[in-house]
């Protein structure tokens, strides 16, 4: 324990030093967006279609999590729709492009391939489902 | 490999926006203050949850390394590896290369698709980074989506295991 733990610490900061680049990046680009672009810009106002979108946004991007709530956080403010922005996140944790050379070489092709595809298809049905929930709650 | 990639590619992305604030400030130079003020904003949120996410880093690295969560999988069967498997995905912390070996060789050693599925689902679900969700989306979203995902990726193990059991996989 004692020989693990200032390991342990050097590892965390790494890892939160090594996210903050990024996530900067992505606050000060939120505020740019904030300050230039007027609300009506970002998404529709067809849910089904706010949550491909969400779902092919969050599938394309990829980082820590911690962007996507900085970023999901901030579009929810500006009026984009909650399941959109629930795909968003669940699609950015759940689907990983940029690991599936990794994950197809290590688990296998066509486990890799569905395992995404099923991945997209259910961060919007996890949006839809969590938004039902959350409104009879 | 890819760690350092990764961690080049934030850089990148930072000197653009800086570069684009650059751009945006000779053109319009009123739009500045704002943007800086409104991203000010937001990092003064983010700060104190910051040094929550370092304490919960610290202990899940402590205790949920690749090689102490290995003796719990793979080692039961029925209801109860659905638990190890949504366990096993949650408290599992580092990136996701880290764990392709371990779970090669536990496929290797007869562990099913289903399984794998629904361990790496549960990989989304990171405890240590909760109290950002909260502060952003409050607790009651934060809860139903964990329980949500948790069903799903349960679902999700159930239909590779279908699949493979067809001899798809």
């Amino acid at each position: 324990m004692d020989k693990k733990l200032p390991s342990a610490i050097m590892k965390s900061a790494k890892a939160l030093f090594n996210v903050l680049p990024l996530l900067v990046g992505v606050i000060l680009l939120v505020g740019l967006t904030h300050t230039l672009m007027p609300k009506s810009f970002y998404f529709s106002t067809n849910v089904v279609l706010d949550s491909i979108i969400g779902s092919g946004l969050g599938s394309v991007l990829a980082g820590n999590p911690l962007t996507s709530y900085v970023l999901g956080g901030e579009l929810l403010k500006r009026g984009i729709s909650l399941v959109a922005v629930t795909s968003f996140l669940v699609a950015w944790v759940t689907v990983g492009l940029v690991q599936l050379p990794a994950e197809a070489i290590m688990l296998g092709k066509k486990f890799a391939i569905l395992r995404n595809v099923f991945s997209f298809a259910f961060s919007m049905l996890v949006a839809m489902i969590t938004v039902f929930v959350l409104g009879l709650l | 490999m890819k760690k350092t990639e990764k961690s080049y590619v934030g850089w990148y992305f930072l000197v653009i926006v800086i570069v684009l604030y650059v751009i945006i400030g000779l053109l319009k130079i009123e739009v500045l203050l704002p943007s800086l003020r409104f991203s000010f904003k937001i990092i003064k949120n983010i700060v104190p949850v910051f040094v929550v996410i370092f304490a919960l880093l610290v202990a899940f690295d402590l205790f949920a390394s690749p090689y102490s969560v290995r003796k719990y999988l793979g080692k039961s069967s029925g209801f109860r590896r659905w638990l190890i498997a949504i366990g096993g995905g949650i408290i599992s912390t580092g990136p996701i290369y880290m764990w392709y070996p371990l779970l090669k060789e536990l496929k290797k050693q007869g562990i099913q698709y289903g399984f794998i599925a629904t361990f790496l689902y549960n990989r989304a679900i990171k405890l240590p980074l909760i109290p950002m969700m909260i502060v952003y989306f409050g607790l009651k979203y934060t809860l139903v989506l964990a329980m949500v995902m948790i069903t799903i990726s349960v679902i999700q193990g159930i239909i590779f295991e279908k699949i493979e059991g067809g001899g798809f996989l």
